[in-house]
């Protein structure tokens, strides 16, 4: 027997037995009918049908009126029946929609892979979370031969696909950049000239490089106007903003930026971020920059990788965990 | 071909002509019920568009015998201003009318064949045909 006639059968036993004794029974046997038409496709016009076709079987002495009204159903139905087939494709389409964006993640996450340098004076730590399958953030080590670490932070305005595929582009500029060119304020004009050629003017990066020295110590660090980080004086104890000024990636191709510097010492910390973080949203609206600083301080005793992966997870409880936007958490603590 | 029937589509009445010509050969070549309002939703959906957006035009009904299978074959047929991207107005969910599933894809979803040509400023064909099973 063929599904379609097994069906018929079901329908048939169900209906008789409720028109024999209105029961809820008989009633839960339809929902389960109703269940199994949607799983082998079945579409309203086909069940008038059959129920006109059943209704003919039971009661031959039927008016016949009453069994032209399900003519008339069954052509009124016609366009529930388009609808739900249309229903039904959109689905697949969804899925395969959504696979594709997961491969798609799983590329970009292979194209923006980083390596986290391993020296002894500086312990680093870094998290990114997309707020969808993609990330709109990105985050970038490098390290020259003179023990040098480029750390690169940079945020595309936007979230989603477009944001993603941008990033890419921050990311083999990068790759690309002369190895001697790794001062921060000439890495963000080289970036800057490519991404004002480049992208999209509607579509605006920020970004934060920095390059430490392990030889002095030395922190030099430039902003394109991105959310400032934080540094931490193991002396004092204090957190105070790394502010830098600069404009964002993509506005004027002739923009210049200004280096500052700052000198490391033992057990000091530079805390860098994307807006994704200061922008978690509570219930009690967005986070204080304070707020963040006592998560900072609660997980100070821990490896530099713990702290922003507990952080992350802190964060992620406090807005019910549902990013709102792309989130990335870097740590760089000073042994030295 | 053994029977060519056809209905000019001028005004919105002989939308019904042509559900009408379509039922009757149907029901002749023996379709179901329920396949006899596919065909017909189907036809009216093609009527309707040449109504709505060509002016005029024709559908024209044949009925087929080919190695013993028989079907119904649609013509609709109109010189209006054709359709400049055909997989754009194929796309589920897009639709001028706002209708759900309604238009070219829902005609499309009801028969077994489904053939559209079109040229913009010259018109548009579209051939559909459903088998008896």
């Amino acid at each position: 027997m063929d599904i379609r006639e097994n069906m018929e059968k079901k329908y048939h036993e169900a209906l008789s037995t409720y028109l024999k004794d209105q029961n809820e029974q008989a009633l839960y046997q339809g929902q389960k009918i109703s269940r199994l038409h949607i799983k082998y496709n079945i579409s309203p016009e086909e069940i008038i049908s059959m129920h006109k076709n059943n209704l003919m079987e039971l009661y031959p002495e039927l008016p016949g009126k009453v069994l032209d009204s399900f003519d008339f159903l069954l052509e009124v139905m016609m366009g529930y029946g388009i609808a739900y087939r249309e229903h039904q494709s959109l689905r697949h389409q969804q899925q395969e929609l959504k696979t594709e964006i997961e491969i798609a993640a799983n590329v970009q996450h292979t194209l923006l892979e980083t390596e986290i340098p391993d020296i002894k004076a500086l312990e680093i730590g870094a998290i990114s979370v997309p707020a969808r399958q993609m990330n709109g953030d990105y985050y970038h080590f490098v390290q020259d031969e003179n023990e040098r670490i480029g750390v690169g932070i940079a945020d595309v305005i936007g979230k989603g696909i477009p944001a993603a595929l941008c990033m890419s582009m921050i990311k083999y500029a990068m790759d690309s950049l002369p190895e001697h060119r790794h001062e921060p304020k000439s890495v963000l004009e080289s970036l800057n000239r490519v991404v004002e050629h480049n992208v999209d003017p509607s579509m605006f990066i920020t970004m934060f490089y920095g390059l430490y020295d392990p030889h002095d110590r030395q922190f030099s660090y430039a902003s394109a106007g991105h959310e400032p980080g934080f540094y931490y004086d193991a002396a004092t104890g204090a957190f105070s903003d790394l502010d830098a000024k600069g404009l964002l990636l993509g506005v004027d191709k002739k923009t210049r930026y200004r280096q500052y510097e700052k000198t490391v010492n033992r057990g000091d910390m530079i805390i860098l971020l994307s807006d994704g973080v200061t922008e978690c949203r509570t219930n009690d609206g967005f986070i204080e920059r304070e707020t963040l600083i006592g998560l900072i301080k609660k997980n100070m005793h821990l490896q530099a990788q713990e702290m922003v992966n507990n952080i992350y997870k802190q964060l992620e409880k406090m807005q019910n965990f549902q990013l709102r936007d792309d989130f990335t958490l870097i740590i760089l603590k000073s042994n030295v | 071909m053994e029977f060519q029937s056809c209905v000019k589509i001028i005004n919105e009445w002989d939308i019904v002509a042509a559900r009408q010509l379509g039922r009757n050969v149907a029901k002749e070549l023996g379709f179901g019920t329920v396949d006899q309002a596919r065909i017909t939703t189907a036809i009216s959906e093609l009527a309707r568009n040449i109504y709505l957006y060509a002016g005029q035009g024709s559908v024209s009904i044949e009925k087929l015998n080919i190695n013993g299978k028989s079907g119904l074959k649609i013509i609709a047929e109109d010189q209006g201003p054709g359709i400049e991207d055909i997989r754009r107005v194929m796309e589920d969910g897009y639709t001028t009318s706002g209708g759900l599933g309604a238009g070219l894809p829902g005609a499309k979803r009801l028969m077994d064949d489904f053939d559209i040509e079109s040229i913009p400023g010259e018109g548009t064909k579209i051939i559909a045909t459903k088998w008896l099973r």
